[in-house]
């Protein structure tokens, strides 16, 4: 019996936790550029309902409408990921503000919402969706069969991001260079790198992944499109790259944390645990608060922090 | 020959030109988006402008939404211009709400002004102390103030869910059996209505009023006290305002503390001049709390711009709710609210740079925005 709890708690873990492993992974490039984008919640919106209305409206075999709705997920994450580069990297605004303004543009009652009405998917069930699959036959072995063996394409698809990422930043060199931008791009830019170039790129593709990590909500954890279904998952997940200080395998394990906290309530309920359904809900929210204190303690210990041009905008010549 | 340079002052006319040039840049990329969505575009501005200004009904319906508007963007233009990022009205408007209606519920025999002077400190007090939390933990730890925020909005919300829909709470109406299956909260004694002034059929609501008498207030703070200065030359920048031996952290408490007032204040005019009554549901749909950072920005953080500004978006907000369906669904109140903040983001820059004819001058020394390494906390 506690087995199976534990079995399904980290079973959902990583189901809530694929979100914000992607999306995190999105800022976490981002921000090592030195580009700090507050619209995550916004992207991953808007690409929750694009995947949405993809996979109701393509014709063809599920697998690929599946793959084209993740793709214009991506690409419509991208897109609004470039409104914010080309505020924060060309014309150089206050970036808080303009990450802000990019999650009201597509928010709650914003673009996504519009494009959820204008689309009409509104109180559509799903046609296709993601399924588990059985690795090598390994799903039945107890415990860590369905929790290793027995998840769906996308979430192994998003180990594979993070293993893929984890060895950009560290071991090829435009990762070295990345992260020479975010920490000094003056320095960067005597060494002949293109700071505006690798911030605009990473910005776009972390767009792409907040859009991906949107997909997941209604392409595998619920089949339907409402507003702001995302429920601050996007907060969650720039508060995340804080919390691991910028580094990619820590997201992961905070990433599965939160989701688990997520779905927390769900199980100790239905094991007959009585509490309000509203102090479950508030856990991840108020676990993040808690999280970011003893984080901001930890990196003023530790002298470890976020890229030291993050949030600044570069400008090479004035006058 | 021709150069673009840096402008280190703001010319007064421009503080005002450049807010009605985004505004007018804004209506035009609205309207594309429109165009292509399959809108009218002139016909929706039209719809707009008749649901929210053309008759006295329409207009108190704007004042409606501009009344909790004015008190957010006020929350939001006094912390934004200190560089103190509260994205926490919204939550804070939420407590504020909580306050103003339990002090209104305990005290409902009170002559009138007393009570009103009570909900108005309850709400102010409330919202004060949630933004006390990410106010106390960004200047003790130097913890992200924008993410604590955020995310006790969400707090803050299901909070009153609760009060309201999950348990038996003091707030909520418990006396009827109806009451009981479907929850509501405790309707306020009359005398915690605050009265309105009517002007023919059109009423200004006591709150509007209340929220100009602050703007004129922080105003003041800001422009003519020793206080004031010392937040405005942090806001210009942290670090001269440390070798200025100014206390930052004290400095940042009281930013945070009346910026959370503001929006507590906010709350206490949804009991009192609007719903008279904590309603969860209809609080947590206006997202009046996020639509201050438009307001406030639109008014280039000026607490005197934020009161007119209040009415344009308040006008907005109405016509999201009026026109409601399929001619204008709610969606485009958020994207249009979206253009205009990048139109106003992109307009600042113009306003910062000027294009100079003939030989370009020695360099000015660069001043480098300073805000971002405050982000990386």
């Amino acid at each position: 019996m506690n087995v199976d709890v534990v079995v399904s708690v980290a079973v959902s873990a990583i189901a809530y936790g694929t979100p914000l492993v992607l999306a995190g992974l999105g800022e976490l490039l981002a921000e090592r550029s030195g580009v700090l984008n507050l619209g995550v919640e916004g992207m991953m919106l808007i690409g929750a309902v694009t995947a949405f209305f993809a996979s109701q409206v393509l014709p063809g075999p599920g697998w690929a409408v599946l793959i084209a709705a993740i793709v214009a997920a991506a690409a419509a994450g991208a897109a609004l990921a470039l409104i914010h580069a080309f505020l924060s990297i060309t014309v150089r605004v206050n970036q808080i503000v303009s990450g802000l303004a990019l999650t009201i543009f597509a928010g709650t009652i914003g673009l996504s919402s519009y494009a959820g009405q204008v689309w009409g998917v509104g109180g559509q069930h799903g046609l296709h969706q993601l399924v588990k699959l059985d690795v090598l036959g390994l799903s039945g072995v107890p415990i860590v069969g369905p929790i290793l063996f027995n998840q769906d394409a996308f979430v192994y698809a998003s180990w594979g991001l993070v293993a893929l990422v984890t060895y950009y930043l560290y071991h090829t060199r435009f990762g070295l260079y990345l992260r020479a931008v975010g920490e000094s791009p003056r320095s960067a830019d005597a060494m002949g790198i293109n700071v505006s170039r690798y911030r605009y790129v990473h910005t776009i593709v972390g767009g792409a992944f907040a859009g991906l990590g949107g997909a997941y909500f209604t392409l595998a954890i619920a089949p339907i499109w409402t507003d702001g279904l995302t429920a601050g998952a996007g907060w969650i997940a720039i508060a995340l790259v804080i919390f691991a200080f910028w580094r990619p395998g820590l997201l992961v394990v905070g990433a599965y944390l939160f989701g688990a906290l997520s779905s927390l309530g769900f199980t100790l309920q239905a094991n007959g645990v009585q509490l309000p359904s509203e102090l479950f809900s508030s856990l991840p929210y108020v676990m993040t608060v808690v999280v970011l204190a003893v984080a901001s303690t930890t990196m003023a210990q530790r002298r470890i922090g976020a890229p030291a041009a993050l949030g600044v905008p570069y400008v090479r010549e004035e006058g | 020959m021709i150069s673009i340079e840096r402008s280190l002052v703001t010319p007064r006319w421009q503080r005002i030109a450049l807010p009605i040039a985004s505004l007018f840049i804004a209506s035009i990329i609205a309207g594309i988006v429109l165009a292509v969505s399959g809108h009218d575009p002139i016909g929706t501005y039209q719809q707009i402008y008749d649901a929210s200004f053309t008759s006295a009904g329409a207009l108190t319906a704007t004042f409606v939404y501009a009344t909790p508007l004015l008190f957010t963007g006020l929350a939001v233009a006094l912390a934004f211009r200190m560089r103190v990022w509260n994205i926490g009205g919204e939550g804070q408007l939420y407590m504020g709400a909580v306050g103003a209606s339990g002090v209104g519920l305990l005290l409902g025999g009170w002559p009138q002004p007393l009570l009103i002077l009570m909900m108005m400190l309850g709400g102010a007090l409330a919202g004060l102390l949630w933004a006390m939390i990410p106010g106390l933990l960004r200047a003790y730890l130097r913890t992200n103030e924008i993410l604590v925020s955020l995310m006790l909005n969400y707090v803050a919300g299901l909070f009153m869910y609760y009060l309201i829909y999950d348990s038996t709470s003091y707030w909520r109406d418990t006396t009827s059996a109806s009451a009981l299956v479907f929850p509501q909260g405790k309707d306020l004694l009359p005398a915690a209505d605050w009265p309105g002034i009517a002007v023919g059929s059109f009423t200004m609501p006591f709150g509007f009023i209340a929220g100009g008498v602050f703007a004129v207030a922080l105003l003041a703070l800001i422009r003519f006290t020793r206080f004031g200065f010392e937040m405005r030359v942090m806001g210009d920048s942290s670090a001269a305002a440390n070798y200025a031996g100014i206390r930052t952290r004290r400095t940042i408490v009281t930013v945070m503390a009346l910026s959370g007032a503001m929006a507590g204040l906010g709350g206490a005019s949804q009991i009192g001049d609007f719903g008279h009554v904590l309603d969860p549901r209809g609080l947590q749909q206006a997202g009046y709390g996020y639509t201050g950072i438009v307001v406030a920005a639109l008014a280039m953080y000026n607490p005197l711009a934020v009161v007119i500004v209040s009415i344009l978006i308040g006008a907005l907000t109405n016509a999201g709710f009026a026109l409601q369906g399929p001619t204008f669904p709610i969606g485009l109140v958020g994207t249009m609210e979206g253009i205009i903040l990048f139109s106003v983001l992109g307009g600042e820059f113009l306003g910062r740079y000027r294009i100079r004819f003939g030989r370009a001058p020695e360099p000015a020394p660069s001043v480098d925005d300073e805000a971002g390494a405050e982000v990386a906390r």
